[in-house]
């Protein structure tokens, strides 16, 4: 009992534990000293290591912003509290990134963009792309799976009410992960303030888009005519836009045939024509970018307000100062 | 095979002829995971020596003062393994200290050397081969030199692998573990040395 059991725990244990001990000194004598302000700029951060700031995970993020290599801004999760009192722990100026956020491109549901064949396989976005491109007839639609939702560490893309991905852009820090598990390569990370964008990502040619989806660009290019800012070239029957051009006037999304141009905040406003100093010159019909004004010659003109952007160009234009924007 | 000329038989054999990678095959995990670079091969083969060498010498110790005397020469391995577990921590701490930018290199792979089978197999082969506590010694840094020797030999391939043209499907791994092939059946050439 003894020899075989007691003694050679008791042998083992011991030698465990001088080694234990030994181990302990050693610790304390070869201790690092490690800059303490690291620990605690990772305490503020938000521990989601997504991976957004280009650092590897918050804590390579924390080590770099105490260097002086990383701004603490780069980190597009922070709260603003949290980053004031990072800026103020490593005495430098808080400036926060442009914040950015990921947008899925498509409006290719159900009803929009027919499914080639019914899919039984694997509930994966990656796997149901590989056959055949996946179920959608458009190549380049999103595939509804919600591959992206599962790799997004916040929580913050759902199926929306038609079967496509839809990113909740009060909780999306613009970190990305969607955009590389996309297999369509439908997802887009764009500064949050750009509020006017392309809703499509099909460069096919007019009817090999419309063919398979209904609210898909098809490269008609009015969009690129019409905007009165000039911000945007057609790239591959795409629209892209010039976003230090653009006023967000909404002219394009006006004017769009397929609605494929979104514009997040809604158009509120749309011009009136006066009845009184209205002459009837026809320079606001003219000038007016989304064809929303109609009228004779010598009459009153009209604006169709379902059209008007509100973009502002013919209250500037209108000689008599009969035009101005009211909320619809 | 006393004396001097014992010990520098012993040596060749491990350094050689008995070469702890290329011919045992032990310790082939670094031998593949830390070889991309010459100087972070060198860097682990000093710190696979500083073990081996430690390792040795107190296994050696431990077997003849601790398990021989209680008579729990079973436990040989159990407690190998604990006293060279200790002994990379041991050595961590001391590169966290003392050679930083080594530490950073090495990586994963320092910790990794507290299962390498290539420390414990050393250990063990001294036992078994009933060598002085000397004999120990020189036969545990013998394997180590061996094993830093064939590491850094296989860097040096592998950098230059790197700018050749190696087909697609061979790139990396595949084409490491073909040459990794090819030094072994050369060092078959050392087994008439001795």
């Amino acid at each position: 009992m003894f020899n075989e059991i007691i003694l050679p725990v008791a042998a083992l244990g011991s030698l465990g534990l001088i080694l234990g001990l030994g181990l302990a000194v050693a610790s304390k004598l070869l201790a690092v000293k490690v800059d303490p302000k690291i620990e605690q700029v990772r305490e503020l951060l938000p521990g989601a290591n997504c991976g957004a700031c280009g650092y590897p995970g918050c804590d390579g993020f924390a080590k770099a912003t105490c260097e002086g290599v990383a701004q603490v801004g780069a980190c597009t999760v922070l709260s603003e509290e949290d980053l004031g009192e990072i800026a103020e722990l490593l005495g430098v100026e808080a400036k926060m990134g442009e914040r950015r956020v990921a947008r899925v491109l498509c409006r290719g549901d159900e009803e929009n963009c027919a499914s080639k064949f019914e899919y039984y396989g694997v509930s994966d976005c990656r796997a149901a792309a590989m056959l055949a491109g996946g179920p959608s007839s458009c190549r380049f639609s999103c595939v509804g799976m919600m591959t992206c939702a599962k790799v997004c560490p916040f929580d913050a893309i759902y199926l929306n009410e038609v079967g496509i991905a839809e990113v909740n852009e009060a909780k999306c820090t613009g970190c990305g992960r969607c955009v590389v598990a996309c297999p369509k390569d439908a997802i887009e990370v764009m500064d949050e303030k750009n509020i006017t964008y392309i809703n499509c990502r099909n460069t096919d040619k007019g009817k090999a888009v419309t063919s398979v989806c209904k609210a898909g660009c098809f490269g008609c290019t009015l969009c690129e005519k019409r905007c009165p800012q000039d911000a945007i070239t057609m790239v591959d029957n795409l629209p892209v836009y010039d976003y230090d051009k653009c006023t967000h006037c909404g002219v394009c999304a006006v004017v769009c045939p397929k609605g494929s141009i979104a514009l997040k905040t809604p158009i509120t406003q749309t011009a009136v024509i006066s009845e009184d100093p209205c002459t009837g010159c026809g320079v606001c019909k003219k000038v007016c970018p989304t064809k929303a004004i109609k009228g004779e010659p010598g009459e009153l003109h009209v604006v169709n307000p379902d059209k008007c952007s509100a973009c502002n160009i013919c209250v500037e234009k209108c000689p008599e100062d009969a035009i101005e924007l009211c909320d619809k | 095979m006393e004396g001097f000329t014992g010990i520098m038989l012993i040596l060749l054999s491990s350094i050689l002829v008995n070469n702890f990678v290329l011919s045992r095959f032990l310790g082939v995990c670094p031998f593949l995971g830390v070889s991309k670079r010459v100087e972070t091969a060198l860097g682990m083969g000093f710190a696979v020596t500083f073990v081996m060498a430690l390792a040795s010498v107190i296994s050696y110790l431990v077997h003849y003062y601790i398990l021989v005397p209680l008579n729990i020469e079973y436990m040989q391995t159990i407690a190998f393994i604990l006293v060279i577990a200790a002994l990379v921590q041991l050595v961590e701490m001391a590169l966290q200290k003392l050679v930083p930018s080594l530490y950073k290199a090495l990586g994963v792979y320092l910790p990794l050397i507290t299962t390498n089978c290539a420390v414990l197999g050393v250990a063990i082969i001294n036992i078994t081969k009933e060598f002085t506590l000397i004999q120990t010694l020189f036969n545990g840094v013998g394997a180590a030199i061996g094993l830093t020797l064939a590491i850094v030999l296989f860097a040096g391939i592998r950098e230059r692998l790197e700018l050749s043209n190696v087909p697609e499907a061979m790139k990396g791994f595949p084409i490491a573990l073909i040459s990794a092939g090819l030094m072994a059946m050369a060092f078959l050439g050392f087994q008439g040395l001795i």
